[in-house]
């Protein structure tokens, strides 16, 4: 098998293990797994398998986007600073110092839309960047390990930001900001409608300008190649008179820009207003998990992207089924073990390839 | 006479290329039997096949006259095969015991008991004259006594057919020698040896029987004794092969590269190069030997910019580039083939064709305004596999991970002189090459010699020193201790001075 086609052949396995587990799971409970796969088919398409009174809702699609978009973006994060060698997790801070930055210059800021929402987008990319910066100059100046301090830095991002949403722009029932102006939002009423009320905005844009800048730097570019050197093998950049210090340091910032933008995504696309979180939300390890089944490739992480955005739709659906929500969760947890057991599944396709070659031989003896 | 071991008709196919095809081999019992081939031949793949790493597309095998099949090395090993890689396979903070009993140790109840352990290794240790400390960690012991770990591990296993890929290939002088007696040994004590190599001097010592291989197919099997080191390397290489190298005298011009006082640090933070001075003139190569650890390492990366020297100066027609980067010296005309290509010479997982642009992939023609130019890339790399005969599955897009050592070699040495710097630093050029691929390599380093370049050899190969260099410095605990004319000098006193025993008149004049 070439590595090209293991690269798309492995992923589609361990996604198809992972249903398959999930489908055992809901056995195992006493249900029918034909219900779970039609609330997994009405969250990504609509289409209801299940009552043919309302066949088509395209709420459901517009739902499966939204929660598809932002882990797409923290995917992006975590596979640009892994092309380098970098460990990241750090994608979840910065998210939230992205979407800080969005919820000031929304606030504070009063501009025409032209205006108005492409500075709110900046100020959440800088805000990402600038997060991704520091464990990128800790790393590169005294060689402190990305993992300790991105951890770190997402515990500093979630108390920054509620400090500043409840006492600076100041919360009156404790949890969220005044709403934003129309000016500074990605929502559309049109969108809106033509999804029957859904809640999907113009966030999809730069989620797809972003996939494309992903795939550009990583692979036409000349920083691209010198990022993937010190990726790959960090003494050999260095004997090509790569300065792999200054690599590490960007590369940390571009995968925080995705991620703040992911930030800006939430809070001007999903929500209309700043919030204070009683905790992270999650979406920075749901990009990893994107980035790993994806392949820290473009393309595999906006399909992967998609697939759990799907996934995590369909948990109300799945609840309104009579089935566990938490079922997604499982499906969603055994492809990223399945994939991460790439080797094992490897081996036994090998086996398998291989039973089937001594009937050639046969032949020929 | 019964064979131990047959391969009948043994053909196995990669992508884009027939790596065995219709290969035969059969080894007799209790003997030396070589496997010669260039690089990329085959001889690895047939290996790897017997050992079970890869199956066969084609052939049979046959052990002690039964046929088996080899599905993976748990079989081989259970058939008494049993394989030294060229790469070791040792857990490196584990001791030596430790790795040789790894997967069988003896047990007192469910703990391991490492007394037991260490009582039978040094038992086998004993036995075949394999002389190491069973409880010194790998990380602290030589590279030969980690290959006795290895030959140790297999005889632990009890294996009975040994096979030996490249084992010379990252030894000194003297650990080949003791490689040998200790593979004669093994021999008189009933074990069969196979051993895999390119270097027709060992064959000639030690081997008892020896099959080439050419291009993934098999060109004859011939007794040692009866035939000559030019007769096996005509086989392997498919034409005549000159061991010497054909050069005029050298006409050193200004000196390029003047090394001045210089000390550097190990990388334990002792001093490995001490007080060193050093001239190399354009069109001159000057050989620097010694015997590894003497300092050639440190002195190299000082001089390329990647270890900073703790005082001294080094002077690129007479411009002080001691405190210059990596880059900055490249710019300025220094080349540097690196003495370990999978660290520093080449980013396995690139491709070919991006190795090849690794010093100047930000220029045109390879980019414009910081995008690649793949056409170019392409371009750049079929020219330099075409001019220099590297030998790839897939071309510019082969990935350099699955390339064979010695292919890997010559794709460094393609890349680097291709860009025809004026100071040419080239360590272990030839490590683990054949006799085809080092002729190549010296008849170009010595072009460039003649296009005026300045070159300092760095070699643990004597012979290599002395065939290729005009002077040779012979480097002793980090000092030069001689400089000689390559002419007017031989092994014996090369060999003297490198072990610091005997410093010429002559040598302290010329350091003056």
């Amino acid at each position: 098998m070439t590595a090209r086609r293991e690269k798309i052949v492995l992923p589609l396995i361990a996604v198809l293990l992972g249903f398959l587990l999930g489908s055992i799971i809901v056995i195992a409970t006493g249900r029918s797994p034909l219900a779970m796969i039609g609330a997994i088919v009405k969250g990504f398409t609509g289409i209801d398998l299940l009552n043919p009174d309302v066949p088509f809702n395209p709420r459901y699609i517009g739902e499966f986007i939204i929660q598809a978009m932002p882990i797409i973006l923290t995917g992006l994060a975590f596979a640009f600073a892994s092309r380098t060698g970098l460990f990241s997790i750090g994608a979840e801070g910065q998210l939230m110092m992205g979407s800080l930055a969005a919820t000031a210059v929304a606030l504070l800021v009063k501009a025409p839309k032209v205006v108005h929402l492409p500075l709110v987008l900046l100020a959440a990319i800088l805000a990402g960047a600038l997060w991704g910066a520091i464990p990128g100059l800790l790393k590169a100046a005294f060689n402190v390990h990305e993992v300790v301090v991105t951890i770190m830095m997402n515990y500093i991002a979630l108390h920054v930001n509620n400090y500043t949403i409840l006492n600076i722009f100041g919360s009156v029932d404790r949890i969220k900001t005044a709403p934003f102006a129309p000016t500074a939002l990605l929502k559309d009423p049109w969108l809106e409608s033509i999804t029957n009320g859904s809640r999907l905005n113009w966030g999809f844009i730069p989620v797809i300008l972003a996939l494309l800048i992903f795939s550009f730097i990583i692979n036409r570019t000349t920083f691209g190649f010198s990022l993937r050197a010190v990726g790959y093998n960090k003494e050999a950049a260095r004997y090509a008179g790569m300065k792999v210090n200054r690599n590490i340091v960007a590369s940390m910032m571009i995968a925080g820009a995705f991620a703040g933008l992911a930030g800006a995504v939430i809070t001007v696309g999903t929500f209309t207003f700043g919030r204070a979180l009683p905790s992270a939300e999650g979406y920075g390890f749901d990009g990893i998990a994107v980035a790993l089944v994806g392949g820290n490739e473009a393309l595999g992480i906006l399909l992967a992207g998609m697939l759990f955005g799907g996934l995590k739709a369909a948990q109300p659906l799945m609840q309104s089924q009579g089935i566990p929500r938490e079922i997604a969760g499982i499906i969603q947890a055994s492809i990223v073990l399945f994939v991460a057991m790439k080797f094992g599944i490897k081996m036994v396709l090998q086996k398998f390839e291989r039973k089937q070659a001594p009937s050639t031989e046969g032949d020929r003896v | 006479m019964s064979y131990i071991v047959e391969m009948l008709h043994i053909t196995k196919d990669f992508p884009g290329i027939r790596a065995n095809d219709d290969i035969t081999l059969q080894i007799e019992e209790r003997s030396i039997h070589a496997l010669l081939g260039e690089n990329g031949a085959g001889k690895s793949t047939l290996m790897s096949i017997l050992f079970g790493l890869y199956q066969p597309d084609g052939g049979t095998i046959r052990v002690r006259g039964r046929e088996v099949k080899i599905s993976d090395p748990n079989v081989a090993t259970s058939l008494g095969i049993g394989m030294v890689h060229q790469h070791f396979k040792l857990v490196h903070n584990f001791t030596v015991t430790e790795n040789i009993v790894l997967g069988m140790e003896p047990r007192k109840g469910p703990i391991i008991d490492i007394r037991e352990a260490e009582k039978r290794v040094e038992e086998i240790s004993k036995l075949y004259g394999l002389a190491v400390d069973p409880r010194a960690r790998i990380e602290d012991i030589s590279v030969g006594m980690q290959q006795r770990v290895e030959i140790l591990k297999m005889l632990y296993r009890n294996a009975e057919i040994l096979i030996f890929d490249e084992p010379t290939a990252v030894l000194t002088p003297q650990e080949i020698h003791e490689l040998m007696q200790i593979m004669r040994k093994l021999v008189t004590e009933g074990k069969t040896i196979l051993l895999i190599t390119h270097k027709l001097k060992e064959i000639k010592e030690v081997a008892d029987v020896c099959t080439v291989l050419r291009r993934g197919k098999l060109i004859g099997t011939v007794p040692v004794s009866e035939t000559s080191e030019a007769r096996m390397a005509e086989m392997m290489v498919g034409r005549q092969v000159s061991f010497h190298v054909e050069k005029s005298p050298a006409r050193p011009g200004a000196t390029l590269l003047r090394i001045e006082h210089l000390n550097v640090k190990t990388a334990k933070g002792v001093l490995g190069v001490r007080d060193l001075s050093l001239e190399v003139r354009a069109g001159e190569v000057l050989g620097l030997c010694g015997i590894e650890g003497n300092g050639q390492t440190e002195l190299v990366q000082a001089i390329t910019g990647l270890t900073r020297p703790e005082s001294g100066r080094i002077l690129l027609r007479d411009r002080d580039i001691t405190h210059l980067s990596i880059k900055e010296r490249t710019d300025a005309g220094i080349g540097h083939i690196p003495e370990d290509r999978q660290k520093h010479g080449l980013v396995l997982d690139f491709t070919l064709g991006e190795n090849f642009i690794i010093h100047n992939y930000y220029e045109p023609p390879f980019a414009r305004y910081g995008i690649l130019n793949r056409k170019k890339i392409q371009e750049n790399a079929e020219r330099l596999i075409r001019e220099f005969d590297v030998r790839s599955g897939q071309g510019a897009l082969t990935a350099a991970r699955s390339m064979s050592g010695g292919n890997q070699q010559k794709a460094i040495v393609a890349r680097e002189i291709d860009r025809s710097p004026d100071v040419f630093i080239v360590a272990q050029p030839t490590r683990g090459l054949d006799v085809g691929a080092i002729e190549y390599i010296h008849k170009r380093i010595i072009e460039e010699r003649d296009k005026g370049k300045a070159i300092l050899l760095v070699s643990l190969e004597l012979d290599e020193i002395m065939d290729v260099s005009d002077r040779i410095a012979v480097i002793y605990n980090g000092s030069i201790v001689a400089i000689v004319d390559a002419a007017s000098t031989d092994e014996n006193q090369l060999g003297l001075m490198m072990s610091g025993a005997y410093r010429p008149a002559t040598a302290a004049a010329a350091q003056e």
